[in-house]
């Protein structure tokens, strides 16, 4: 029975509208609950849990464009809000200080590790899951264990084999070593993608005299583009968010990347530093913010993807 | 037609065309991108961690084995003894907190809401945003003097001082676990409600019919049709909760003496910042461990969910 049940497991989109058939039945019983009891057993709940949730962006935001003498000065202004918003700290942060080569270069290096994850986990997915060669199985499993190999306990003798290949504090170094956070992540994502596409078309196009390449790029890939986008934003938020490469990897701050320079460089120990800070992390967070705004079914199915099989 | 595949002469199959069709070789020039990067940035170092934690290597030398020197060494250290224990209270107090916050939010989210599909993206975003930056946020909230949390609390009159967050052993600690937390919770949440919704409504409908409580419709319906996702979800979240390096990083450096340094910000120290390159290694490997209890339990827990799906399902 659980057989039954799995097949008709949600898509991302009905985890996030509920609009599923299933979702929609489920709701059937709770005319049974009155409104009041709701109010108590949900409502409140979930909306303390929210607002812990949300309240350090409210924070964040607020911070940054508060001017300074009401940062620091909690008595005599209302913490909470401000009537007099200015833009200083933004400016102080985008003129004044590196900002914009940090973000360059987190953009640069996401971009271009995440492109050449995709292609190499493409490949590799599509060789498991199709050409099924001898031992697919085994190294299918082994990419299941790369991804469980975290970065803190890697990054020891990769800074010295960053040292050995000459690639130490330049963004190769973060561009060649991102993928093995990301390849197993992707490839193991888009093996569950290629398993759903029907292998009939293959078998029509291998009659038709097609490549396997040729069947790779004009008949899978086409059909896979969600399963692509969902892997490309997750490697993006990925990159985006990694650290400890980073902190390691690179010593020169025109090479640093935002998460990465906002901890070492910007604090400077200033007394007002909080309003720049606190802008530099809105702004380090809003393309990721953005990216996800548009594309959040995608990254609930990368999400569960991962998680499921 | 038929004429014209017989006078095709056998030749035609050379060392190329095999290279081109045979599926182990295509295989292998498909896998090879994949592998190059792994290999060589993943399973070298994995390897080259092992084997630096018994040499003295420093940073910027290469080492001569030493044996279990480091080990002995370590194993004398208090601080690398205090930087296990924080890491289990860490691990432990945060993924069962996580678990238990993102169960119950998952179920809230199951339930009829209005403007559930705002609701339900915006609970994702303390994940999507970089753990740094949310924990720079964190760092200001609990400022020792400007904190809002202090404020407030003085305001209401549950405090008359403000708590130092970060400056005091036992604060340091909880501090950094409720962040982890903050950020933890809407991923459990977000993926065992997709675990939620595959739990047919009729199960429900047929136990409230044969009196069931809440209560039990929870226990005996929903645990056990989770128990599969749960156990992958919590594997990951220990995981990365265990080898946790940044919020700490960021926070408190470890500080205030040395009460929140985990193993990997205690090996970073040792391994980058003191040059003991070995001796940070040997930090590294000795987590290895645990992971690899974690990786068990992930594996019995895909293990059952095979089992009760049956062998075929792929």
């Amino acid at each position: 029975m659980t057989d039954a049940l799995a097949e008709k497991a949600a898509t991302p989109r009905d985890v996030l509208t509920g609009s599923a058939p299933l979702a929609d039945e489920s709701e059937g019983m709770s005319y049974l609950q009155s409104l009041p009891r709701q109010l108590v057993t949900v409502y409140l709940p979930l909306s303390l849990i929210l607002f812990v949730l949300l309240f350090p962006f409210y924070w964040m935001a607020l911070t940054s464009v508060k001017p300074d003498e009401q940062l620091l000065d909690l008595e005599t202004y209302s913490p909470f809000w401000t009537w007099n918003p200015t833009l200083k700290h933004v400016y102080k942060l985008l003129f004044e200080t590196d900002y914009p080569t940090w973000l360059w270069n987190t953009m640069l290096v996401a971009i271009c590790a995440t492109a050449l994850s995709i292609i190499a986990s493409v490949l590799a997915a599509y060789a498991i899951v199709r050409l099924r060669y001898k031992g697919a199985q085994w190294v299918g499993g082994a990419i299941f264990l790369a991804y469980l190999v975290p970065p803190s306990i890697l990054f020891i003798p990769l800074s010295t084999v960053v040292f050995q290949y000459g690639l130490f504090d330049t963004p190769f170094a973060l561009i060649l070593t991102y993928p093995t956070i990301l390849i197993p992540f992707s490839t193991w994502l888009l093996m569950g993608y290629f398993k759903t596409i029907p292998f009939e078309l293959e078998e029509c196009a291998l009659i038709d005299g097609a490549s396997r390449w040729q069947i790779l790029t004009r008949i899978v890939l086409p059909l896979a583009v969600p399963g692509l986008i969902s892997a490309f934003i997750f490697c993006f938020t990925l990159c985006w968010n990694e650290f400890i490469y980073a902190l390691t990897f690179i010593s020169s701050t025109q090479y640093k990347t935002v998460p990465v320079a906002i901890v070492t460089a910007l604090v400077d120990g200033d007394i007002y530093r909080w309003g720049s800070l606190m802008a530099g992390a809105m702004i380090g967070s809003l393309p990721l913010v953005i990216l996800y705004a548009f594309f959040v079914e995608h990254y609930v199915s990368a999400m569960t993807g991962a998680v499921k099989e | 037609m038929a004429i014209a595949l017989d006078s095709r002469p056998m030749r035609d199959v050379t060392a190329w065309n095999q290279l081109k069709t045979n599926r182990n070789w295509l295989a292998i020039w498909f896998m090879l991108p994949a592998a190059a990067f792994l290999i060589l940035f993943l399973a070298y170092p994995l390897g080259l961690g092992v084997w630096l934690s018994f040499t003295d290597a420093r940073l910027g030398r290469d080492g001569i084995f030493v044996g279990f020197e480091n080990y002995e060494y370590l194993w004398e250290d208090s601080i690398f003894w205090l930087s296990v224990f924080n890491t289990l209270l860490y691990t432990s107090v945060a993924s069962i907190i996580k678990f238990a916050v993102g169960l119950y939010l998952a179920l809230l989210l199951n339930e009829r809401l209005p403007f559930k599909a705002i609701i339900r993206a915006v609970v994702l975003i303390p994940f999507i945003v970089p753990t740094v930056l949310s924990a720079i946020a964190f760092w200001w909230l609990f400022d020792p003097q400007f904190s809002i949390i202090s404020w407030s609390l003085k305001k209401m009159g549950l405090i008359t001082a403000n708590i130092d967050f970060l400056g005091d052993v036992w604060n340091a600690r909880w501090s950094v676990i409720f962040a982890n937390i903050w950020r933890g919770v809407p991923f459990v949440a977000i993926t065992l409600l997709a675990g939620l919704q595959t739990v047919s409504p009729s199960l429900y409908e047929a136990a409230t019919i044969d009196g069931a409580t809440t209560w039990q419709r929870f226990r005996y319906i929903t645990y056990p049709l989770l128990t599969p996702i749960i156990a992958v979800v919590m594997t990951f979240s220990v995981l990365f909760t265990f080898t946790d390096f940044q919020l700490i990083w960021v926070m408190t450096r470890g500080g205030p003496v040395n009460a929140t340094h985990l193993m990997a910000t205690f090996s970073y120290q040792r391994a980058i910042m003191s040059g003991y390159l070995g001796e940070g290694a040997a930090i590294s490997t000795a987590m290895i461990p645990f992971l690899l209890g974690a990786i068990l339990v992930s594996w019995f827990g895909l293990q059952r969910r095979k089992w009760q799906q049956g062998e075929s399902n792929d």
